[in-house]
């Protein structure tokens, strides 16, 4: 076999530009039969662009596409599926309003007598569920009534499961899984790959990269930095290539830590007590003291995401109370949140966060100017002041203020989030996953950043499924385990402790 | 070379405006009159007031431009306003009923005397538009806070309200006779007068949306309610705000209706035009997914749906044959915007600049 017959895809000095963005400047990429390749790279580095040009959502400005041998050039993704290119995306797309069965068979339903079948397609999903992921759910309930997790799985099967595919992209599939569940899934790319699949497998998570690939293509930029088997590198050489610079910062969190949390003040600015929900989370106390940052920890499902929706005021708790400054609250609504002084950044930051049609500097005084009312209006010079603020500050990288904030990448994006809280001037900050889908550089800037507004006397609540975060960032830990407060942590402690604090195990 | 680079660069901020596609829609149809109706664009002044058709398309437009008005925003925060035109005669029938009282005892009274009323004209004026200040609030309370859909919760009031606006009048016709009512939809101070009602609602629905932050937080419920809601945005209440104040708008487009008629016609008034108020938005180029919003591009579209209405008469397109014609011309106007055909245009244009 020659070398061009090995391999199944390669794509050739790809341009593509956005207004005011250059995505893509020159970019190739050559994926073997059988092999798993990883497209590591910062936020904005063109990887989830260079996925969508290759399935047909974008339309490249200049390269080629060479396909099992031909040239092609995908107009949609279905044409691309057609051809034999399936790909599972970052951002799960999928019809939560339809059935499990539905949305892993949809545009390919068995029909008995022109009519579809639905016993057999509930079960055909099943089965293909069972045998690609090795999970077991009931395929006809609704999609959106399980968790990001299982969503997301049900995204893969979807991908998997048109029969033709000879190339697999997973773009961030992992971002939203447990260790459990990662591992289910490599097992199924792994069994791929026997097969002949070639995967392109896009990951922020460096370990993944290094327990899963073949070989790796690093992007930054736009522009192509390398490709390196991935025997042939060490951990600190793919993060130096991926973010230009050496990781030096990365020590530096230990020692920042260590000082910021001699400003730790002794009286609690939120006290939760006995607080709960019914099927949320069980009653539960909690204590947030400025300048201190407060980790919450614990496995998918545990209930992070729930104790912060408590904490802020989305969910109505039907137990115990929360104290404020010495105050018992009684309005429990994000305004009255926010009026107060606390601020949530929520994880799902498509469907929660952004406002994505309107600008940067719009996206920015939202929260701020909602505080403010209907007719304290902010005017568009003060707007201007207070969004080039942020944008400076937290190093955003936009063209404008006047961007459209879906222009933004991810973490970017996230940024700009965080910008809306910050402008409210919250006395608490809760953070949930405000490093999720990040890159390793912009993720060492917000986890820097948490600190140091927690030294400047904010309290801030930590959430991340990455508990080598949690542990670098936290000066006190909270673990959470199937919806329960289980444990907490001050001081140093070591991974092992709260993996078995995770598992509920006697240490 | 950089010149043509640039030339093309700013043909395409030129085709990103808002206003770029209505305006187009309305030159078009424009056009089709200047070749096909003589003296379409002869203005004349009559005793120092201007007329022509082309002032009939601003003065006949003019109800429809005060409905897309609140249409728009309520379009913005994603939700649709199907009662306007059932408003429209509730409000009239209203009118009607304080200025000639004489239906209430099953007697059609008519009135020779110009300057009779029952009630003074302020009177009529306010207690009309509270009431349908009040069937917006109906719509509101019904979208915002009971959570129905926006086009079944108006449909309620779109069906019930001509009932409601029968019943207003014990099911009879009033004819309107009093010359300062009629002079609201027919005076004229240079131009029409109800062009001034509309400008000056215009102006103050522009102040409220753009110099508050209620245009934002309009534009943000439309866009994404949860981020907005996490955001601190009372979303009920800026929901409920867009349909009251669409009622209003509707009640004063009421009152030019009837005024223009001479009569509070149940039946008829603002029959369907709540729709021509839709296309109009639609038409300036606002999502019906809510979003982004234009009111100047709102106007424009009402302009397009009366232009239209107006050459097909010149024409002489016969009026029950007007519907079926003017959805034919909507359609190609419609087509404009999809994204196909704007793509086409854009790829068209750049490459003549490119050679």
């Amino acid at each position: 076999m020659s070398e061009s017959d090995q391999n199944i895809l390669v794509m050739e000095g790809i341009s593509k530009a956005f207004p005011g963005v250059q995505a893509l400047d020159n970019v190739s990429l050559m994926l073997k039969r059988g092999e798993i390749l990883c497209l590591v790279g910062e936020n904005g580095a063109g990887k989830s662009t260079l996925m969508k040009i290759l399935t047909g959502v974008d339309q490249p400005d200049a390269g080629k596409i060479i396909f099992n041998g031909s040239e092609i050039q995908a107009k949609s993704p279905q044409h691309a599926q057609s051809l034999g290119i399936s790909t599972v995306y970052q951002e799960i797309n999928l019809c939560p309003n339809l059935s499990v069965a539905e949305n892993i068979l949809l545009g390919h339903e068995p029909h008995k007598m022109g009519r579809i079948d639905w016993a057999k397609m509930n079960n055909m999903a099943g089965e293909a569920l069972q045998r690609l992921l090795g999970i077991d759910i009931d395929t006809a309930q609704p999609l959106g009534s399980y968790t990001v997790a299982i969503q997301q799985m049900v995204a893969i099967a979807r991908a998997l499961e048109i029969k033709s595919a000879k190339v697999l992209i997973l773009d961030e599939p992992t971002s939203s899984l447990d260790v459990h569940e990662a591992g289910q899934l490599f097992k199924v790319m792994k069994k791929l790959k026997q097969e002949g699949v070639g995967i392109v497998f896009i990951t922020h998570f460096i370990g993944q990269v290094f327990e899963i690939s073949d070989r790796i293509t690093v992007l930054r930029n736009g522009k192509l930095v390398g490709t390196y088997g991935t025997a042939s590198i060490t951990r600190v050489e793919l993060i130096a290539k991926m973010i230009g610079r050496n990781l030096a910062e990365f020590d530096e969190m230990t020692k920042i830590k260590l000082e910021s949390g001699k400003h730790i003040k002794s009286d609690s600015v939120l006290q939760a007590r006995e607080l709960g929900l019914t099927d949320s989370i069980r009653p539960f106390n909690l204590d947030l003291h400025a300048g201190e940052v407060v980790g919450l920890a614990g496995l998918l499902g545990s209930g992070r995401t729930e104790t912060a929706s408590l904490l802020f005021g989305i969910d109505k708790p039907d137990t115990g109370d929360i104290v404020f400054n010495g105050e018992v609250i009684q309005d429990y609504s994000p305004l009255g949140s926010i009026m107060r002084g606390v601020a949530l950044c929520p994880e799902d930051r498509k469907a929660a966060g952004i406002v994505d049609e309107l600008t940067v500097r719009e996206n920015i005084v939202l929260a701020m100017q909602a505080n403010k009312g209907w007719f304290k209006y902010l005017s568009l010079p003060e707007q201007y002041e207070i969004a080039e603020k942020y944008i400076k500050m937290l190093n955003i990288v936009t063209p404008s203020a006047d961007q459209p904030v879906k222009n933004l990448s991810g973490g970017n994006q996230q940024k700009v989030i965080l910008a809306r809280w910050l402008a409210t001037n919250p006395q608490v900050l809760i953070l949930d996953e405000p490093t999720r889908g990040i890159d390793v550089g912009a993720k060492a800037e917000i986890q820097k950043l948490v600190l140091s507004l927690a030294e400047e006397g904010k309290a801030c609540v930590f959430i991340s499924s990455e508990l080598e975060e949690v542990l670098r960032t936290s000066h006190r830990i909270v673990v959470l385990r199937e919806r329960e407060k289980v444990a907490e942590f001050a001081g140093e402690v070591d991974e092992k402790t709260i993996i078995h604090a995770f598992a509920g195990s006697e240490s | 070379m950089k010149t043509s680079a640039r030339s093309s660069f700013t043909w395409r901020k030129v085709t990103e405006n808002k206003l770029f596609f209505p305006l187009l829609a309305l030159s078009l149809i424009l056009l089709f009159d200047f070749i096909f109706i003589p003296g379409f664009f002869a203005i004349e002044s009559r005793d120092g007031d201007l007329r022509g058709s082309l002032i009939d398309i601003f003065r006949n437009g003019s109800t429809v431009m005060l409905l897309a008005i609140g249409m728009t925003l309520v379009i913005a925060t994603g939700g649709v306003d199907l009662s306007v035109g059932a408003t429209m005669a509730i409000a009239a029938s209203m009118a009607g009923i304080l200025m000639n009282p004489s239906a209430l005892k099953n007697e059609v009274f008519f009135v020779t005397d110009p300057n009779y009323t029952f009630q003074p004209l302020w009177v009529v004026i306010v207690l009309s538009l509270l009431v349908s200040i009040m069937c917006g609030l109906w719509n509101g309370v019904l979208v915002a806070y009971m959570r129905i859909q926006p086009m079944v919760a108006t449909l309620i009031l779109m069906i019930a309200g001509r009932g409601i606006a029968q019943l207003i009048t014990n099911g009879l016709r009033v004819q309107i006779t009093y010359r300062p009512y009629a002079f609201i939809g027919q005076g004229w101070i240079i131009l029409p007068f109800s062009l001034y009602i509309v400008a000056v609602i215009l102006l103050l629905t522009w102040i409220m949306t753009r110099k508050t932050s209620i245009g934002m937080f309009i534009e943000s419920v439309g866009i994404n309610f949860r981020s907005s809601y996490f955001s601190g945005i009372d979303e009920k209440k800026i929901k409920l705000l867009v349909y009251t104040f669409c009622g209003f708008c509707a009640g004063i487009a009421g009152l030019v209706a009837s005024s223009n008629v001479k009569t509070s016609d149940a039946n008829n008034i603002g029959l369907t035009t709540e729709l021509d108020a839709i296309l109009a938005v639609v038409i300036g180029g606002t999502s019906m997914a809510g979003g982004r919003f234009s009111l100047l591009a709102s106007m424009i579209g009402a302009l397009v749906m009366q232009a239209i209405t107006q050459s097909m008469y010149a024409i002489g397109v016969p009026a029950f044959a007007l519907q079926a014609i003017k959805a034919v011309v909507v359609i190609l106007v419609i087509l404009l915007y999809s994204e196909q055909v704007r793509g086409f245009v854009r790829r068209i244009s750049s490459s003549k600049n490119e050679v």
